[in-house]
């Protein structure tokens, strides 16, 4: 080919980077303006005990939205993460105050999320019915089964153990933050730099081309609603420790807050795009919008619009941003 | 001169976020006659034409339609005007039958909101038939294939009364027999005194059909004339901006005796039956047939992507397992598919995600990859084909067609295979990027490899390979050893 027609590519280049630093940076940018506008709001909002409420109260939403934003890579949805939280709690509090050891507890609360994520998975990859459907169908089951499993009745009198999970510290931090923490430092990395993540991508972004090119697409897709169930599990445990008690009620809508981590994190609804960073940040700008909403005094009838404006405002941005290229 | 102009351009031009894509473009059009215009990939020719059916907005330069200035902001208003355009893209809305495609928006109706079917089937039949494409207008869009998809595009242009109409690439999913009918239904179209824009990257083809050319190069005008005063090396200087020396790739060529694929007996129920054949190392075979020949689902067929219902599939001696992508591609075999869009590329990956796509198993340890490894083969392999681009992590959504062809073909080489399966490999590219292509086939099969190309385009398997199979009705009719077949004969053999 001609000279001229290599030139141009190269001359956009800075223009492409400079829009490549504004899709990695853009959301923390608002999520940084935020905070220096709650700042100037509250003198209380900066300080170390409100931060520490935060990331308390974005652990749970974080740990689901984790998980999430696996299915949704993948251009899944999985609906049932708040019951399968809701049925994980009880299985592990009963295995609790049966006297077995906490490991025992958590194990048995995160597997039985596992098995449920397994169920999700089995209905999407191998009898091919839509995620959506498949997972809603799930929501009802689990919260179904939670409901029978103790009669619709809570579980309290956890021992000490297991409740500092949810209410301990390790040093100045509390322990659901820590577990927040090693949860997403560990599937950040399983989808960065593993041949899995890059296969989670592949999937989502083109299932036909990911086939051809060898890659199990049916054992992909069964997975990730392991993982998301696995990791409802967990935020289950958690949850229930924090409460003190395992409520057959716990987690209803919680599927939403953490598909709006997700898509506010920049994940595509269309698979094939997003990350667990976005992720972090769009779960930690819900926990600041409902935290700063708080310190405000607005009502939680107001906040529940607010965070509704916020999150259809964040995905317009998105909207608009790829219509430009 | 004595026909009058239908539609002349001057001085378009378009740039987006700074970056020229067209910096002079200009065309006459006159009544009754056949315009090429002429370009490599990336020399304008798709923005110049969105601008013209509206889609696009100029920054510059005056469009004149039967002598009037005009400014159309949509699609809709260029055809309200009279100008069509087949696309290269195809939109079809999958799940509507072929019927409500074709008049979708402007569907007969009763008392102006029920849709008359009736009327709906019964055009687009007479449109079908009048055109003589072998369509059923009852059949949903996503039964079809995708030549067939093609033809309900061009049928639906056809069915709009347009005095212009401009066709981007119309042949570049159909097979030669489709395309002659098309041809005639050209021609019916300038008899009227229609005017029609073409676009092909098959030079052969504007030398039958066209009356003038235009060419742009570069995101500009370079000059047009008669078609009949200029000859196709004329063109093809024209479109690349310098002497393209035509390699004999064949020259020299040796393959040897040994056997590298070895197909008996395969048959796959309603696509090909009974077809056995045999690739040998350091060769290329080539795969004719018409649309519906079932050269396509044979091909996918030998790689696992369906399986077999009986026959065996066996590669340096060993047998492969029915439908196992992953198993052939461990065996080192790799697939090149007809639709780098559909199913070659991750269009929202980056270049060296797309590149080492398959190759994972051999960049990573414990499944942890090396991003060392992985960048790499990826600069490895944007050296020897060729690839034009600033960077690996631009996404290949954004790469031209032959850049994207590359990065296919790329990821399929870097599986390190001994067998190569290529379905039309240089479907919608220009003249230099096919150029490139055909080197690297020849330098993959030199080196110990075996290759099947298949190619709804005869001249290009004249070209490239050493024997040349045909497939007819889901059959194998012959392998032709003699490549200095005609092209008139191969086409009898198909047809």
């Amino acid at each position: 080919m001609n000279t001229k027609t290599i030139v141009a590519p190269i001359t956009a280049a800075p223009r492409n980077r400079l829009r490549l630093s504004l899709d990695r940076f853009g959301l923390p940018l608002v999520f940084i303006l935020l905070c220096v506008a709650m700042a100037f709001s509250s003198e209380y909002f900066m300080t170390w005990r409100n931060w520490m409420d935060i990331l308390r109260q974005t652990s749970i939403n974080g740990i689901l939205a984790v998980g999430m934003t696996y299915v949704i890579l993948t251009k899944g949805i999985d609906l049932s993460v708040g019951s399968i939280l809701a049925f994980a709690g009880l299985c592990s509090a009963m295995v609790a105050t049966q006297g077995y050891g906490l490991l025992a507890a958590v194990s048995a609360g995160m597997f039985a999320g596992a098995m449920l994520g397994v169920v999700n998975g089995f209905m999407v990859a191998n009898l091919s019915i839509p995620p959506f459907v498949a997972t809603l169908g799930m929501l009802s089951i689990a919260r179904g089964m939670t409901f029978i499993l103790n009669d619709g009745s809570p579980i309290t009198d956890l021992p000490d153990a297991y409740l500092a999970l949810g209410i301990g510290k390790i040093g100045p931090i509390g322990v659901p933050i820590i577990i927040f923490a090693v949860v997403a430092l560990i599937f950040w990395m399983v989808l960065r730099y593993t041949t899995y993540g890059r296969y989670v991508y592949a999937v989502g972004g083109n299932e036909k081309s990911a086939r051809t090119s060898g890659i199990g697409v049916r054992k992909v897709m069964f997975s990730v609603y392991v993982v998301s169930g696995l990791l409802a599990g967990l935020a289950g445990v958690v949850l229930s420790a924090r409460t003190t008690s395992a409520l057959p009620q716990a987690g209803v809508s919680y599927e939403l807050d953490a598909i709006a981590a997700v898509v506010i994190g920049g994940t595509s609804l269309s698979g094939g795009t997003g990350s667990i960073v976005g992720t972090l940040f769009g779960a930690l700008l819900i926990g600041v919008i409902n935290n700063g909403l708080n310190l405000l005094g607005v009502s939680s009838y107001y906040q529940q619009v607010a965070k509704g404006l916020i999150i259809v405002f964040a995905v317009l941005i998105d909207v608009w941003r790829k219509k430009k290229r | 001169m004595a026909t009058p102009l239908l539609l002349q351009a001057e001085h378009v031009a378009k740039a987006y976020a700074g970056v020229p894509a067209l910096r002079d473009g200009r065309l006459s059009l006159r009544a009754g006659s056949v315009h090429a215009l002429c370009g490599g990939n990336g020399a304008g020719k798709s923005t110049f034409l969105s601008i013209l059916m509206g889609i696009t907005a100029r920054d510059a330069g005056s469009i004149l339609l039967n002598g009037a200035p005009v400014q159309f902001n949509r699609p809709s208003e260029a055809l309200a005007a009279g100008i069509a355009m087949i696309t290269q893209e195809l939109e079809p809305i999958p799940c509507m039958t072929v019927a409500e495609n074709i008049w979708l928006g402007r569907e007969p109706r009763f008392a102006g909101c029920i849709v008359d079917s009736k009327t709906l089937k019964r055009r687009t039949r007479e449109l079908l038939e009048g055109l003589e494409f072998d369509v059923d207008p009852t059949s949903p869009m996503h039964r079809l294939s995708v030549a067939q998809i093609q033809l309900v595009e061009i049928a639906k242009a056809f069915s709009h009364d347009c005095q212009v109409m401009i066709m981007d690439e119309p042949t570049s999913a159909i097979g030669e027999r489709e395309a002659d009918t098309l041809f005639k239904a050209i021609r019916r179209l300038t008899a009227r005194g229609a005017g029609i824009v073409y676009v092909s990257h098959r030079l052969s083809e504007l030398a039958q059909i066209a009356d003038d050319y235009s060419i742009f190069r570069d995101g500009a005008f370079v000059e047009s004339g008669r078609m009949a005063d200029i000859d196709r090396n004329h063109l093809v200087r024209g479109i690349v901006g310098q002497e393209l020396t035509r390699i004999d790739h064949k020259a020299g060529r040796e393959c040897t005796a040994t056997p590298c694929l070895q197909v008996d007996n395969l048959s796959r129920n309603g696509e090909f039956q009974d077809i056995s054949l045999q690739l040998r190392q350091g060769e290329i075979l080539g795969i004719y047939g018409l649309m519906g020949s079932g050269r396509s689902e044979f091909l996918n067929c030998i790689y696992g992507l369906t399986k077999a219902d009986s026959g065996s599939v066996t590669l340096h001696g060993k047998p492969l397992p029915i439908g196992l992508p992953k198993a052939s591609i461990n065996a080192g075999m790799s697939l090149v598919t007809e639709d780098r869009k559909d199913s070659g590329l991750v269009l929202t990956g980056s270049i060296v995600s797309n590149i080492a796509l398959s190759a994972y198993k051999r960049l990573s340890t414990w499944s942890l990859i090396s991003a060392r490894k992985e960048t790499r083969l990826a600069e490895d392999m944007v050296k020897r084909l060729h690839i034009k681009t600033s960077s690996l992590d631009l996404p290949v959504a954004s790469m031209s067609g032959g850049n994207q062809q590359k990065v296919v073909l790329a990821k399929c080489l870097s599986t390190q295979p001994v067998c190569l399966l290529c379905d039309e490999p240089t479907r919608g590219i220009d003249e230099g990027a096919k150029q490139e292509i055909y080197h690297l086939l020849d330098q993959f099969v030199r080196a110990g490899g075996a290759a099947i190309v298949v190619s709804s385009e005869a001249p290009e398997l004249l070209h490239l390979s050493d024997r040349i199979a045909v497939f007819k009705g889901g059959r194998l009719v012959t392998v032709s050893s003699d490549t200095h077949l005609s092209q008139e004969a191969l086409l009898s053999l198909a047809s």
